[in-house]
């Protein structure tokens, strides 16, 4: 049961990956709008009669990128000209959609990475020191 | 959600009577004071009539993040410094690639608001001082840094995420994304102030006699498609993005002088006006309605249109945000040019050259002429503002009647565009 004293924000969303291995978003009780970004209001009403909603993990490949020209952080963990780092948007089956980084797939050979795949979250390769989402292919 | 809509009109019309620009490259020994200064010497220089510095009363200048390119701050104060302008007031305006844009949208409120006769807007960056590891990890920043840039999104990657997304939904492929690129190059090597002042076709050439003279095996590209379809020559950086598909790192400086239009005949007898200026916020590509379009530009153009009373088929020329090959695709179908699904086949049937019925980008576009981010919308509007007084020169786009000019200038992956309209006097 998530614990609606925490804040809706990001430091809460980040703490409930790393140390729950949950992904959760926000639920307006006002006009159920799902949201994969915490926030105090609801983004589509307005209403601050939000609540914490937890998504199960299972998703979608909805678009991707493999990069060769990577983030300085991305550098550190390895990915670069060499060993592209996949990245894309992932549909939730709940609805919202996510950026997220996307594990188990060859970021050297595009073609074999599927749009409408489906994916899992990840919650396991998740740095402690600096939290992303990542999915692998369910 | 119902405003955006509202019928807008300025308080009092608004007209561009100057405009300069620096060269757009990399320039070691300069800072963005210089590149600044370069393009206001370059603008006084060119006043039809004349003007004196003393008149000039305000002004709004673009820049991103000379904080992070130059650990330089508050960067209007001494741009104001530099042109010997204080103690005039001047404003920053930060809204990342479209900084520019949006600073000459305040300079067009500030004289429609009666405030102001004549004001200084323009925008600057100095980007070359960084590795492009650290510019990579500088545009990411204006993207949504806990939601996007953790999942290891770079600019190109989300653009790269929005090319496969399009090419899932459309007939869009490889080879178009390669056109614009060539297309834009064609424009530039006529355009002095470019980065790249050639096309594609002579780098090609270039590399093989280099090649050539050092005894090395010469590479058998024949076409500038061949060349553009060699991964040495041209690496992917986001995949379905190449090299080629990218604007380059630029340091530049950009600038016009807005009046009033009741006073625009002292400066000179061809002002160009402002008949509709847009502006509008998207958001991040994960929660955006679509992934093959930017809700921004669709909603600033609608904006822009509406207070100019024109319509996308009235639009002679256009400056689109090409920051990437996909993106220029994207904006012309955001702005109405042609139907979504169809900026490809416009690429492919040469509708979007210079000699096309949709020029688009005929200063080289951000690919070409360079980007350097902050000064790059209001270096789009001074495209414009030459192609409709007809003194673009070589590059100037071959129908005497030219009427109306539009910009599109995007900030970060679509959290901003601004959309203007231009009209010969």
């Amino acid at each position: 049961m998530a614990d609606d004293t925490k804040q809706f924000n990001a430091t809460s969303y980040f703490a409930y990956i790393k140390d729950e291995k949950k992904l959760m978003g926000i639920r307006c009780r006002n006009c159920s709008h799902l949201s994969s970004t915490p926030r105090p209001m609801c983004p589509s009403c307005h209403s601050k009669d939000v609540e914490w909603h937890e998504f199960s993990g299972k998703a979608k490949l909805s678009t991707f990128t493999c990069i060769s020209i990577v983030s300085v952080a991305m550098g550190k963990r390895g990915y670069g000209r060499d060993n592209p780092c996949c990245t894309g948007i992932v549909t939730l089956e709940e609805g919202p959609r996510v950026s997220a980084h996307i594990l188990g797939v060859d970021g050297n050979n595009p073609q074999s990475i599927k749009t409408g795949m489906a994916l899992v979250l990840d919650p396991e390769e998740i740095d402690p020191e600096d939290p992303a989402l990542a999915f692998r292919p369910a | 959600m119902t405003t955006i809509n509202k019928k807008r009109r300025l308080g009092r019309n608004v007209s561009i009577v100057g405009a300069g620009m620096s060269a757009f490259g990399a320039f070691k020994e300069k800072d963005s004071r210089d590149l600044f200064s370069e393009a206001f010497q370059e603008m006084m220089g060119h006043m039809d009539q004349g003007i004196d510095i003393e008149d000039i009363e305000c002004g709004y200048i673009g820049n991103y993040s000379s904080d992070l390119f130059e650990h330089q701050g508050h960067t209007a104060p001494i741009m104001a410094d530099w042109l010997g302008m204080t103690p005039v007031p001047m404003t920053r305006i930060e809204n990342a690639c479209a900084s520019s844009g949006s600073a000459l949208r305040e300079g067009v409120m500030a004289i429609a608001s009666g405030m102001y006769d004549i004001v200084l807007v323009g925008g600057v960056e100095k980007m070359t001082n960084l590795a492009t590891d650290q510019v990579t990890d500088v545009l990411a920043s204006a993207a949504d840094g806990l939601y996007e840039v953790p999942s290891g999104l770079t600019f190109p990657g989300i653009f790269g995420a929005l090319a496969k997304a399009h090419m899932d939904r459309y007939e869009t492929n490889l080879d178009h994304l390669l056109k614009v690129a060539i297309k834009n190059h064609h424009n530039g090597a006529l355009n002095p102030k470019a980065q790249f002042n050639v096309t594609i076709q002579s780098l090609m050439e270039r590399r093989k006699s280099r090649a050539q003279e050092r005894g090395q095996p010469v590479p058998d590209w024949q076409t500038d498609m061949d060349f553009l379809n060699d991964a040495q020559a041209n690496p992917w950086i986001a995949w379905p993005l190449r090299l080629y598909d990218c604007a380059p790192i630029t340091d530049g400086g950009s600038c016009v002088l807005l009046v009033a239009s009741e006073i625009a005949g002292n400066f000179t007898d061809k002002p160009i006006h402002i008949a509709g200026i847009g502006q509008a916020t998207g958001r991040p590509l994960h929660d955006a309605e679509e992934l093959t379009s930017l809700s921004s530009a669709k909603a600033a153009a609608a904006q822009a249109y509406e207070m100019a009373g024109v319509t996308p088929q009235d639009i002679n020329l256009a400056e689109v945000h090409d920051c990437f090959t996909i993106a220029e695709i994207i904006a012309t179908e955001d702005l109405g040019f042609f139907a979504p699904g169809e900026g490809p086949r416009a690429v492919d049937e040469g509708r979007t050259a210079r000699t096309g019925d949709h020029p688009i980008n005929t200063s080289g576009g951000l690919k070409a002429k360079g980007h350097p981010v902050g000064a790059s919308g209001v270096a789009q509007v001074i495209e414009i503002f030459h192609q409709l007084r007809g003194e673009a020169g070589e590059r100037q786009v071959p129908n005497a009647n030219l009427e109306f000019g539009l910009t599109h200038n995007v900030g970060g992956t679509g959290g901003t565009c601004v959309v203007n309209i231009l009209r010969r006097g």
